[in-house]
C-alpha cells in the first residue's frame, strides 16, 4: 500500500470520490499552464504597452528640425547603438570573415586583427552593438560588442588605440591634432549625426523631406523626419531619422527600400545619456602580453592591397562611417561621396544621373565577370545563379542585386553601381556607351 | 538507498518532535539531511572532481601551447577556443572566466542534470521515496527541497570549478591588475570581486536546467531515464540554438542566454543580455518547477 502525503486526500473508497480526486488532480496543472500563460502575455503585451505612447511635442517644421539638427552642440554622450543591416546578402558568417582575413593576411602575411579596416567588413551584415561614449573632440571610444570580446577604438588626445579583446591584439596610430581640430564641427557628435547629414545633403527637388510625427527612442521624445525620394527608378523607399526633441541629436535611423520588408539600415541608440563619461573609459594601456601593431607596420602592406592605411582619428571615424552607410553616399551621389570613393577604389568613378538615381561607374579594365559558360561545370552554375545576365546597347553584362544596391558588371569590365533597380542602371550604362 | 534509509529513524523521531512543537527548522532539518545524503555519493564527487580537472588541462595546456613564448590564440579572429583564452598567459585570473566558459555549455548542466534527475525517480528507483513521504513532511516541501539541494549543487558546482582555475591560475601564470574587454583596467581585487559575480551568474544560469530534470525526475520511477532524458533535452536544446532557422524561438531557449556572463567584463557592463538570461531562467524554474509540484503532488507513489 503506498503512502500518501499529509495534503494528499486520495483515501477515498467510492468511485465518485476518485473522481472528484482525479479532477483535484488534475487542477494542479493550471498553476504551470498559468505561468506560461503570464509569460507569454507579459512578452507580448509590456512592449505593445511601453510602445502606444508616443509623446506629445509642439509642432515644428522641417526646416526647423534640420537646423535643430544642425545647432546641436552635443559634446558629451555615451550610450548603447544598435545597427541591423539587412542588404539580402546571404550570411555568410565565418566564410565571409575568413575570406576578409585571408586577403589580409595574403597581402602582408602579418595582419592585426585590431587594425579598424579588418573590422569594417563585420558591420556591412546583421545585427550589432556598439557603444559609443564622446567626451569634446579629443576623447572618443567606439566598441563593437561581440560575444565574450569586444573591439574598441579609443580616441584619446594624441592617440588612437585599436583593441580586439578576443585576440588580444592592439593596433596602435597617432592622430594629428590639427586634423583633429579641423574635424571638430562636423565629426563630433556620433554616428547618427553624419548619417543626417549626410541624408539632408540631398534636399533638393528630388526629395520630400518632412516632420513624420514624434517617437521614443531610447526613453526621450523625438521628432520623426521622414526623407522620401521624388524619383522613381530608385531602390530607397524613405529614410526615417528620429531627433532629439531636446538636443537635436539624431538617434535613430532608418532606410526601408522602396519594395517594401524589412529596413535595410536601422541604427538607432538603445540607450543614451548626455552626462559626462568617465574619464577612465578613455584610459588605455596595452594590456601586458598584447601584440601591438603600430600604425606604420600596416601601412606598406594595406597600400600594396589597394586600401589606404588610416591616418587619422577622422578618417579612422570616416571609414567607418562609409563602410556604415556606403549605400548612403552612393546614391545620395553628390562630389562628396564621388570624391570618397574616388579615393577609396582604382580611379574616379563618373556618376551618371542626378539625385537618387545617380549611378557610379568604376572602370576596372578588367575582364568583366566571366560566365557560367565559360567557367563551366558546377562553378559555372553557381557564378550564373548569383547574377541575371542582361545585355543592352552597352554589350552584355551580369547584374548583381540586393535589396538596396544593384551594381551591372560589364563583360569589358566596367561597373555601375547604384541604389537603383535594374531597368535604371541598363539605362544608365547604355547613355554612358 | 541505503544511507536515505539509515536517515529515515531519525527524522522519523525528529518528526514526531514537530508534531509536538512544529518548529520552522524542521524544514531546514529535512535540507540538511538531503544535502548530506547528495554530497556524501561517490557520484556526486566523482561529477565535482571532473568539474575540478577541466581547469587543470585547460591551464596545463595553455602552459604547454604558450611554453615556447608564443601567444595563445594570436592567430586572428578566428582562433578557435573559449572566451578569453588568449588572455590567461598575461593574467591567472582570466583562467576562471575561461573554465566557465568552457564548461557552462555542457560539463555543469551534464552534472545538474544528473543531480536533478536522480531527485525524485532516483529515490523511487531505490524505493526510499515512499520512506520519505512517510514523514509528516509533505510532497510540497520534500519537492523543495529536493530542489534547493539541486540549486545547492549548482552553486557548489559553480564554485568548484572557479576555485579550481584560480587556485591553477594563479600556480601556472602570473596574477596582476587586468584588462576588461572594453580595455579600461582594474585592480586585481576587483577582477576577483567580479570572477565571484560571474560565478553566482553562472550557477543562477543552472537554475533552468535544474528544474526541468527535477520536472523530468517527476514523471518516471527510474533515475537513469530520468538522468538520461535530462542530458538528452539539453544537447538537443543546445543543438537547436544553433540553428539559423529558428532565431524567433531562440531566445527562449534555457541556454541562449549563458555565454551573456562574460559581458560583466565589460566596462560600463552590458547588463541587457545579463538580465534576459536570469529572466528566463525564472520562466523555467516557474514554469517547471510548478509543473514538477503539480506532478508529484498528484501521483501515484508505487515504490
Amino acid at each position: 500500500m503506498a503512502p500518501y502525503a499529509s495534503d494528499d486526500s486520495t483515501t477515498a473508497a467510492g468511485e465518485v470520490d476518485d473522481l472528484r480526486s482525479g479532477r483535484r488532480k488534475a487542477a494542479r496543472y493550471i498553476v504551470p499552464v498559468a505561468v506560461v500563460g503570464v509569460a507569454a502575455a507579459t512578452i507580448g503585451l509590456v512592449p505593445a504597452i511601453a510602445d502606444s505612447g508616443d509623446p506629445d511635442l509642439p509642432e515644428i517644421t522641417a526646416q526647423q528640425l534640420i537646423e535643430k539638427i544642425a545647432q546641436s552642440d552635443v559634446q558629451q554622450l555615451s550610450g548603447t547603438f544598435k545597427i541591423t543591416t539587412d542588404l539580402g546578402l546571404p550570411d555568410l558568417g565565418g566564410l565571409e570573415s575568413s575570406l576578409t582575413s585571408g586577403a589580409m593576411g595574403s597581402g602582408s602575411g602579418d595582419g592585426s586583427s585590431a587594425d579598424p579596416t579588418a573590422k569594417l567588413t563585420e558591420l556591412a551584415s546583421g545585427t550589432h552593438t556598439l557603444r559609443v561614449a564622446v567626451d569634446g573632440p579629443d576623447r572618443q571610444k567606439l566598441s563593437l560588442l561581440e560575444n565574450a570580446s569586444e573591439y574598441s577604438l579609443i580616441h584619446n588626445g594624441k592617440d588612437v588605440w585599436g583593441y580586439d579583446s578576443k585576440s588580444n591584439e592592439v593596433f596602435h596610430g597617432t592622430a594629428d591634432e590639427q586634423r583633429a581640430g579641423e574635424e571638430k564641427t562636423q565629426e563630433v557628435p556620433a554616428t547618427p549625426k553624419d548619417m543626417a547629414e549626410e541624408a539632408l545633403k540631398a534636399v533638393d527637388d528630388t526629395t520630400s523631406v518632412t516632420v513624420d510625427g514624434t517617437a521614443q527612442v531610447a526613453g526621450r521624445d523625438a521628432y520623426r523626419l521622414l526623407i522620401k525620394p521624388k524619383q522613381s527608378g530608385t531602390t530607397v523607399g524613405a529614410i526615417t531619422v528620429a531627433v532629439d526633441a531636446k538636443t537635436g541629436i539624431p538617434l535613430k535611423f532608418t532606410l526601408t527600400p522602396s519594395s517594401g520588408g524589412a529596413a535595410v539600415v536601422d541604427a538607432g541608440f538603445t540607450q543614451v545619456s548626455f552626462a559626462k563619461p568617465a574619464a577612465s573609459t578613455f584610459d588605455f594601456t596595452p594590456p601586458k602580453g598584447a601584440k601591438v601593431t603600430e600604425e606604420g607596420e600596416l601601412e606598406g602592406a594595406a597600400e600594396a592591397e589597394g586600401h589606404r592605411a588610416p591616418k587619422s582619428e577622422g578618417e579612422l571615424r570616416k571609414e567607418l562611417d562609409k563602410e556604415l552607410d556606403k549605400e548612403l553616399d552612393k546614391e545620395l551621389g553628390g562630389r562628396k561621396s564621388g570624391d570618397e570613393l574616388g579615393k577609396a577604389a582604382h580611379g574616379g568613378p563618373e556618376v551618371i544621373g542626378e539625385g537618387w538615381n545617380s549611378v557610379a561607374v568604376f572602370d576596372t579594365g578588367g575582364e568583366g565577370v566571366p560566365s557560367g559558360a565559360e567557367v563551366g561545370g558546377d562553378m559555372g552554375g553557381f557564378l550564373d545563379s548569383l547574377g541575371d545576365k542582361v545585355t543592352g546597347k552597352f554589350g552584355s553584362g551580369t547584374v548583381f542585386s540586393t535589396r538596396l544596391i544593384n551594381a551591372l558588371i560589364t563583360d569589358d569590365g566596367k561597373v555601375y553601381v547604384g541604389a537603383v533597380d535594374k531597368d535604371t542602371l541598363v539605362k544608365a550604362a547604355d547613355s554612358g556607351k | 538507498m541505503s544511507r536515505a534509509e539509515a536517515v529515515s529513524p531519525t527524522e522519523v523521531i525528529s518528526q514526531r518532535q514537530a508534531i509536538r512543537e512544529p518548529s520552522p527548522l524542521w524544514t531546514f532539518g529535512l535540507l540538511r539531511s538531503e544535502l548530506l545524503t547528495t554530497f556524501r555519493r561517490w557520484r556526486t564527487l566523482a561529477l565535482l572532481a571532473v568539474l575540478a580537472a577541466v581547469p587543470i588541462l585547460v591551464g596545463i595546456a595553455v602552459k604547454i601551447e604558450t611554453s615556447d613564448g608564443a601567444s595563445m590564440g594570436g592567430g586572428g579572429p578566428q582562433s578557435g577556443g573559449p572566451a578569453f583564452i588568449s588572455q590567461i598567459t598575461n593574467n591567472g585570473l582570466f583562467l576562471v572566466f575561461t573554465a566557465l566558459a568552457a564548461t557552462l555549455p555542457f560539463f555543469l548542466p551534464m552534472a545538474i542534470g544528473v543531480i536533478a534527475g536522480d531527485a525524485i525517480a532516483g529515490e523511487a528507483n531505490q524505493g526510499t521515496l515512499r520512506y520519505l513521504l512517510v514523514a509528516p513532511a509533505g510532497r510540497t516541501r520534500l519537492l523543495l527541497t529536493k530542489y534547493a539541494t539541486t540549486m545547492t549543487f549548482c552553486l557548489v558546482a559553480t564554485l568548484v570549478v572557479a576555485v579550481s582555475a584560480l587556485t591553477v591560475g594563479a600556480l601556472l601564470f602570473p596574477l596582476g591588475d587586468l584588462t576588461t574587454i572594453s580595455g579600461t583596467r582594474i585592480s586585481f581585487a576587483e577582477g576577483l570581486g567580479r570572477a565571484l559575480l560571474i560565478a553566482l551568474v553562472v550557477a543562477a544560469s543552472l537554475t533552468g536546467v535544474a528544474a526541468l530534470g527535477l520536472f523530468v525526475s517527476t514523471l518516471t520511477n527510474s533515475g537513469i531515464a530520468a538522468m538520461a532524458t535530462t542530458v538528452g533535452l539539453l544537447i538537443t536544446v543546445q543543438i537547436l540554438d544553433q540553428i539559423p532557422q529558428l532565431h524567433a524561438i531562440q531566445p527562449y531557449f534555457f541556454s541562449h542566454y549563458w555565454l551573456s556572463f562574460a559581458d560583466l567584463m565589460r566596462e560600463p557592463v552590458y547588463w541587457d543580455d545579463l538580465v534576459k538570461n536570469l529572466g528566463v531562467q525564472a520562466l523555467y524554474a516557474a514554469v517547471f518547477g510548478s509543473a514538477a509540484w503539480a506532478r508529484f503532488t498528484a501521483k501515484d507513489i508505487t515504490a
